[in-house]
């Protein structure tokens, strides 16, 4: 196989694209694409402030990396979640990448800071650990955000991410979430602007990226990940892309092009006035926030806190 | 050629030479989700993996509806 570019050898073969590619052309492409993501949707603009949420895993060290190529002034901000030896090992990728490149990396601890861990929290409140999980991280990334005075939040949200929630949204026409699914977020009260850079590729070529670019990842997998739907949507539409190359591609942007808007209304209709969360200042509907009601049920129980209340 | 998978982390024994698709096919393996890695280099499709060779096969699926 000969790089489309230059003719030279190939180390990759992307079928949606028709073609395959060197190393230094395959590493302009996945530049390229995440520019015109960013320039299509109005992602950032030149010089902004940009905290990419950075998870130790290819899409977050990969996006950061583009990022700073592309002249992007980006900080990291890594999330602790408590998940046993996965965190620890998540967290090693994340600041070597960030030393080696000389990057400014923030940190939080979730059960230092708020004293539970997403296994634990989520069996205290009853909810499922990714959804416990989510919560928690888009609170604290957007607290993070906020915080710091960034632009933008950006995520690590790949081709396949976007597709595979695309495709669990429709099986169950979840029409709300369908109208906010979209590449970028404006920042609206106390929120930040959010932006989803990778749209363009797919896993396959973050993880190409990071390989041929030398940056270390946590290969493993969340044990929390096991057997969740957004892994067989994931493996579905592989059986499908397979058969039919750009089918994740024509999926997702065709979405985006010609049906998304059909579900805006809805979202605009139900947009809540927001206000302080009374514990914690972060913009909600409902008085106490999402994140603080699971902190509080995800601590109720722990021994921590009875001595807190001085029981013998 | 010896062939590391992970994820778990495993290694199995297969005989070589062959290429790289035929590799992923006989183990059944998505094209889309893995990447094949032989003797620390990236390699596409259609390369022919050496009988001696070092492979590994890189899922690149993460999940968790983040
Ligand atoms: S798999 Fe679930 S629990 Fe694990 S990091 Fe992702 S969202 Fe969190
Ligand atoms: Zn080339
Ligand atoms: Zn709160």
């Amino acid at each position: 196989m000969k790089c489309r570019v230059c003719r030279g050898p190939a180390v990759i073969d992307i079928r949606r694209h028709n073609a395959n590619f060197c190393r230094e052309h395959f590493l302009r492409l996945c530049r390229d694409q995440v520019e015109k993501a960013i320039r299509r949707f109005g992602m950032l603009q030149p010089g902004e402030r940009v905290l990419v949420a950075v998870s130790g895993g290819k899409d977050s060290l990969a996006l950061w990396d583009i990022l700073v190529d592309l002249g992007y002034s980006a900080d990291g901000f890594y999330l602790g979640l408590g998940i046993g030896d996965y965190s620890d090992e998540s967290a090693g990728y994340a600041h070597r990448y960030a030393e080696s490149r000389n990057l400014t990396l923030h940190t939080v601890d979730l059960p230092a800071t708020h004293g539970f861990d997403i296994p634990g929290g989520a069996r205290a409140a009853k909810r499922a650990p990714c959804s416990a999980c989510g919560l928690s991280k888009r609170h604290l990334f957007d607290e993070a955000a906020r915080r710091g005075g960034y632009d933008a939040l950006a995520t690590g949200h790949n081709l396949d991410d976007e597709a595979a929630v695309l495709m669990g949204n429709t099986l169950r026409w979840q029409t709300e979430y369908l109208g906010r699914q979209l590449p970028v977020l404006e920042a609206r009260d106390g929120f930040p602007r959010k932006v989803k850079p990778l749209v363009r590729l797919s896993e396959r070529e973050t993880a190409a990226y990071c390989l041929l670019r030398g940056i270390d990842y946590i290969v493993e997998e969340c044990p929390m990940a096991v057997g969740n739907k957004h892994l067989a949507y994931k493996a579905a539409l592989n059986d499908i892309e397979v058969q039919s190359p750009g089918a994740k591609h024509d999926f997702y942007f065709g979405f985006l092009e010609r049906a998304s808007e059909r579900f805006r209304a809805e979202v605009e209709q139900d947009r809540a006035a927001l206000a302080a969360c009374e514990r914690c200042g972060s913009p909600t509907d409902a008085g106490v926030c999402a994140f603080c009601r699971l902190t509080e049920r995800a601590t109720a129980r722990a021994p921590v806190h009875f001595s807190d209340r001085g029981s013998p | 050629m010896r062939v590391v998978l992970r994820n778990p982390t495993r290694e199995i024994d297969v005989d070589g030479p062959m290429t790289v698709h035929t590799l992923l096919q006989r183990l059944d393996l998505n094209r889309e989700s893995h990447l094949v890695i032989c003797d620390g280099e990236l390699v596409a499709g259609d390369r022919t993996l050496p009988s001696g060779a070092e492979v590994e096969i890189r899922s690149v699926i993460s999940g968790g509806s983040r």
